[in-house]
């Protein structure tokens, strides 16, 4: 990756960062530990790697992304207005009613949110089948998938983890957004995950693992994993849950908290001050 | 009495459609053998989908091959069907808008030998709760091939039981069928016997002999979509005979029979009997066994049709 096109993906991870506590804050409440600590992810995704288009949001011959940590949804949000797929004014509108942004992700009610999600485990099952159709049709795209580290309880995460193998999805990218924090506090306190990796490999994934807020580290193993040719690929990162909000960042009680208009624009405007 | 076996109905169909519609495809949970439909997968190997015993999962890849513009037919036993994979079912086929069919095999009492642990009472009323989802149970080869088609192209998720043993042919190869509206199979002035399923329907048509021999004229009717239930012909019946038996292999609780009742007190309160499992798990035995030991016979039906004209 150019410096030049690392700066502008570091900006623009800020710029996202700052729309999605705008967004949260503007309501008042919201997951936005979880929602901060996938932004660079998405930012990576949507602004280098996916094949997608605003004006053709059900395009058949696209990359599609599975956001299984359906609770992450206002970080996506930011992502979809600012790329064009519906109005920016929408973000105010988040989980009012008769929205067309719901907290939890809804491929029906949002232009450019390619699955509905929100009880935990299911998107894996879901990318996996459409991944499959993918395959049956011959499009040559990708598909991502990001699930959280808390989800990663859920056994249907591990009955997928097995199907992906064993149909050797190499089209299937996935993520583990390991920000080491569920909602009843630490994750290694709460349900104990590791040997994270050690799973992973051993259900057969092509593993890496790198920082989920370092743009480079992120971008090379993305570009190793559409290599695979046979195996589906989980890449790990390692992420802060609340990454750059001052009120939320490494606290446990950040996975949906309150927080006033005020602050999350005092937030904000500390992000513009860095650097 | 010409009979077929439905699970080779239901595979034939698969394979019918899916030879004029490459978005036809198969999920399977490791009971390919019970279902039959490894002839679909001789047929169409890239199109079907073994995901082994992993329901759960097998439902929501279906939502994903539906995301993905496919038609999924996924089937396992309707206990796992029902409660193993109600929630991805939910959420990842009907609340996402998805076209996921799901099918529930060996309903009720046709588990048979596999007992309590796999003999689904319960499966209509879970699924009648799921909004705009469509239950179905055919009574018959015919009527299993016709809502199969229907189903594939119905626009939303679909739960269909079924009995996957040879059944007698009721309906001729011309018989059209339409989702949510029930068939009267014969007409009759003193009680309206409602049925749905293979097995009840067989049951239900044995009563009206029975009735019929001792006078009493018994209409009856194939109710093979319970959700949406055809309260248009229920009620048509209830005016026409004045009483219902309605006659259903699951719990009286929240299956055809709630269906028929809530129908009828809203509009028109005729007398209403219920046979039906009253509120007790399941457990082994051959179906004649089991037909009686909840009291699902026809002579049962008999005898409760004769309370309800008695009762009025």
């Amino acid at each position: 990756m150019e410096k030049q096109e690392l700066e502008q993906l570091e900006r623009k991870a800020k710029e996202i960062r700052k729309m999605t506590i705008d967004t949260i804050g503007y309501l008042g409440v919201g997951h936005i530990g979880g929602a901060l600590s996938v932004i660079e992810v998405l930012t990576l995704l949507y602004y280098k790697h996916m094949d997608i288009s605003p004006e053709e949001p059900k395009k058949k011959n696209r990359d599609k992304l599975v956001l299984s940590k359906g609770h992450a949804g206002p970080a996506l949000y930011s992502v979809l207005a600012d790329k064009g797929f519906f109005p920016g004014e929408w973000l105010h509108t988040l989980n009012k009613g008769g929205t067309n942004l719901p907290s939890h992700c809804d491929m029906n009610r949002t232009p450019g949110i390619d699955m509905t999600t929100g009880s935990l485990g299911q998107g894996i099952s879901a990318a996996i089948g459409i991944a499959m159709a993918n395959r049956l049709d011959g499009i040559d795209k990708k598909v991502y998938l990001i699930i959280g580290d808390g989800e990663t309880n859920e056994g249907q995460i591990w009955e997928g983890a097995m199907a992906a193998t064993h149909y050797k999805l190499n089209n299937l990218i996935a993520f583990t957004d390991y920000n080491k924090m569920q909602i009843d506090g630490y994750v290694h306190e709460t349900m104990n995950i590791e040997d994270l990796n050690a799973k992973w490999n051993a259900f057969g994934w092509f593993v890496q693992r790198v920082n989920g807020h370092d743009f480079l580290d992120m971008d090379m193993a993305v570009e190793r994993a559409k290599k695979e040719l046979f195996r589906p690929s989980m890449i790990i990162l390692d992420t802060i849950k609340g990454k750059g909000a001052f009120f939320a960042e490494r606290r446990l009680d950040n996975h949906n908290m309150n927080v006033t208009y005020e602050t999350a624009q005092e937030a904000c405007r500390l992000l513009d001050q860095e650097n | 009495m010409n009979q077929q076996e439905m699970r080779t109905v239901y595979t034939q169909t698969l394979i019918e459609l899916a030879e004029k519609d490459e978005r036809i495809v198969v999920l399977e949970a490791d009971l390919m053998k019970a279902s039959g439909t490894g002839a679909f997968k001789n047929r169409f190997p890239e199109r079907t989908f073994n995901m082994g015993v992993a329901e759960a999962n097998m439902v929501g890849v279906a939502a994903g091959l539906s995301a993905g513009g496919k038609i999924p037919f996924a089937d396992t036993f309707a206990c796992f069907a029902s409660r193993r994979t109600y929630d991805q079912f939910f959420i990842s086929g009907n609340y996402a808008h998805l076209n996921v069919k799901l099918v529930g095999t060996d309903p009720g009492v046709a588990s048979e030998y596999n007992g309590g642990t796999h003999m689904p009472f319960e499966d209509i009323g879970i699924m009648r709760n799921i909004p705009q989802l469509v239950v179905m149970e055919p009574s018959d080869p015919v009527s299993l091939k016709k809502l199969v088609i229907k189903s594939a192209y119905h626009n939303g998720c679909t739960y269909m039981r079924l009995h996957r043993k040879p059944v007698t042919v009721i309906y001729s190869e011309e018989e059209e069928f339409e989702i949510g509206k029930g068939k009267v199979l014969k007409d009759g002035t003193d009680v309206t016997l409602i049925a749905t399923g293979a097995i009840m329907v067989a049951e239900a048509l044995k009563a009206g002999e029975i009735l019929n021999a001792e006078g009493i004229s018994a209409a009856i009717i194939d109710m093979h979509t319970i959700k949406p239930v055809d309260t248009g012909l229920i009620l048509q019946y209830a005016k026409k005979t004045g009483g219902i038996v309605t006659c259903e292999n699951h719990q009286k609780m929240n299956g055809l029979g709630s269906a028929v009742a809530e129908t009828l007190a809203e509009n028109y309160p005729a007398l209403l009997n219920r046979i039906g499992i009253n509120d007790e798990f399941g457990e082994v035995g051959k179906l004649d066994y089991l037909l009686e030991r909840y009291q699902l016979t026809a002579e049962h039906i008999v005898s409760t049709a004769k309370m309800n004209i008695s009762s009025r």
